[in-house]
């Protein structure tokens, strides 16, 4: 079996007493979802930050792409091709959408340290910028500012910066939060067609769209991996169900 | 009046008064040393502004930049050295270095921290300059000749130096809204209004704002050697803090949306504070209250004037 985009192994993150993240091991393969759910303060959104590189873990090491990544910080995992998206939306709120995603395509197209020729007019940037804002439905608004985006649509725009930034792993936050019913819809068709482009490591409360996603499912309890496999082994799984998924699931 | 209100006309008017102030009753001796004096505060000004406007970076060290650039005159005109073919790219280049070697410390702090730190990098240039005693110490040195221009003595000449200022201050403000445009500015503002996203793209915004802050530095040391040739003499009082402190006022005031604000902001301050002073000796009771207002209404200050003019157009 070929090496998995990701893989973290034995990951351990203490803070003070608390062990947030215990003896935790994931693979994400070059396509495909793999989700990663629990109740909150389970330690989802700690581990996302070990694996983007924000937090180092105490233990354990993270190899991407083959390579040892445990302790380069976020920006050179960036350069490597891990993309991310915030559970609070991130974005710049000065710059427009379309700045925001030639902002990531920049990143990796040529040095940034030009000092003369306005970035808004490199015609490049601005392509392949649009092409990702189109990726995500946004190219109509394009030229508005991001902070005077609806929520969804700054939703919609972090994906696209993370799509600009023509990344090998996705790492989503709850991509989710906070969209309503028809953005939800929108974003689960998006991210359906993305999984067959990117390995994507999603972390999720909404049930629905983890389930209709993923390909792998690891359900996280107080820091601890207590299942992982394919959706229907998890959706039966008694010790998942009576932890964490109730009625909902089963229904 | 309309076209006042445009965007980008407020820059072109504001160079076109100060080419033609000359021939507008500015000619004499008195107001043409002071309009000197602000368009060189303005280019400190400018300078600065790529730090706290686009870099988000408070320096309140700018006038040690401004100290760099005039003892570079002051130490070659002790050696014999006098002409702006040596001078200017020694005196903008030893402040790109002090800027280098103490931004290499200060941009890892942020906020309060900066601020401080670069104060205290501006203390030790201060107190530096006052220990030169074989250039004055305390008191100061005096230049007995304005700098050369390849051998011709054109800055001794009230015209010609009003229209070199004139000219390197269009200068800068070009230089620094191309910056402010480029990849690299673009990385430098985005940094300044979310770091951490910034990071998750691939950039580390260190390098971006220290090569800033030593732009930053270089044009004031340019300011400075203007400014040492403009008195005719240079103190340790160049590199007080109060300076620093007057510049990032004039930054402030003058808006942090467009480098044009600095420059608008440091001809208002030095405008006002002659004019009033002429007025009365209590000067200072009116332009302390003056400025809180500025400060507290004019939102996108002085250069966001037409702005707010335009919305209210608009409304009206």
């Amino acid at each position: 079996m070929a090496e998995p985009l990701l893989r973290a192994e034995r990951l351990h993150k203490r803070f003070g007493g608390l062990t947030v993240t215990n003896d935790v091991s994931l693979t994400v393969e070059t396509r495909g979802v793999h989700a990663v759910i629990g109740p909150n303060g389970a330690g989802k959104t700690t581990l996302i930050h070990q694996i983007g590189g924000s937090l180092r873990p105490d233990a354990g090491r993270i190899l991407f792409a083959g390579q040892e990544v445990t302790r380069l910080p976020p920006h050179r995992r960036a350069r490597l091709g891990l993309a991310r998206s915030f559970q609070i939306t991130s974005v710049v709120p000065g710059f427009t959408a379309l700045e925001n995603a030639a902002l990531a395509a920049q990143a990796r197209a040529g040095s940034s340290f030009r000092f003369l020729r306005p970035a808004a007019s490199e015609a490049g940037l601005n392509r392949e910028a649009m092409a990702a804002l189109e990726q995500v439905g946004l190219v109509d608004r394009a030229t508005v500012p991001a902070g005077a985006l609806s929520h969804g649509e700054r939703r919609q725009l972090e994906l696209a910066i993370a799509l600009a930034q023509r990344p090998r792993l996705l790492l989503l936050d709850e991509p989710l939060a906070g969209a309503g019913p028809e953005e939800t819809e929108r974003l689960i068709g998006l991210l359906r067609w993305l999984k067959t482009q990117y390995g994507i490591l999603l972390v999720e409360h909404d049930m629905q769209a983890v389930f209709a996603l993923a390909d792998t499912i690891s359900v996280l309890v107080y820091g601890r991996i207590v299942a992982s496999g394919r959706p229907e082994a998890i959706r039966a799984d008694p010790a998942v169900r009576a932890a964490y998924l109730g009625e909902d699931v089963a229904a | 009046m309309h076209f006042l209100l445009r965007e980008g006309a407020l820059p072109l008017l504001l160079f076109g008064l100060l080419a033609a102030a000359p021939f507008l009753g500015f000619g004499q001796g008195y107001a043409m040393t002071l309009l000197a004096r602000a368009m060189i505060l303005g280019m400190a000004a400018i300078g600065l502004s790529l730090l706290v406007g686009g870099a988000g970076l408070v320096s309140l060290g700018q006038a040690a930049m401004l100290g760099v650039g005039a003892y570079a005159v002051v130490i070659l005109d002790d050696a014999g050295v006098t002409d702006a073919l040596v001078v200017l790219p020694v005196a903008v280049g030893a402040a790109m270095l002090f800027a280098l070697a103490t931004g290499a410390v200060a941009v890892r702090t942020s906020g309060v921290h900066f601020i401080m730190i670069t104060l205290a990098f501006g203390q030790m240039a201060f107190f530096t300059a006052s220990s030169l005693a074989a250039y004055g110490g305390d008191d100061g040195y005096t230049l007995y000749a304005r700098t050369e221009v390849a051998g011709r003595r054109l800055l001794e000449d009230r015209l010609g130096f009003h229209y070199v200022c004139l000219g390197l201050l269009a200068a800068t403000l070009l230089l620094c809204r191309a910056v402010l445009a480029s990849r690299f500015g673009r990385v430098l503002r985005a940094a300044r209004e979310n770091p951490s996203r910034v990071q998750a793209l691939g950039f580390h915004p260190m390098p971006y704002r220290l090569t800033a802050y030593v732009i930053a530095g270089g044009i004031g040391g340019l300011a400075g050697m203007l400014l040492a040739n403009a008195t005719e003499f240079v103190a340790p009082s160049f590199l007080a803090w109060q300076r620093s402190g007057d510049l990032l006022f004039m930054v402030i005031l003058g808006g942090l949306g467009a480098p044009h604000g600095a420059l608008l902001g440091a001809l208002a301050i030095v405008l006002l504070e002659e004019w009033l002073a002429e007025l009365t000796e209590h000067w200072r009771l009116i332009f302390g209250p003056l400025l809180i207002l500025a400060v507290l209404f004019l939102r996108g200050g002085l250069a966001g004037l037409p702005a707010q003019l335009r919305a209210g157009c608009s409304r009206g």
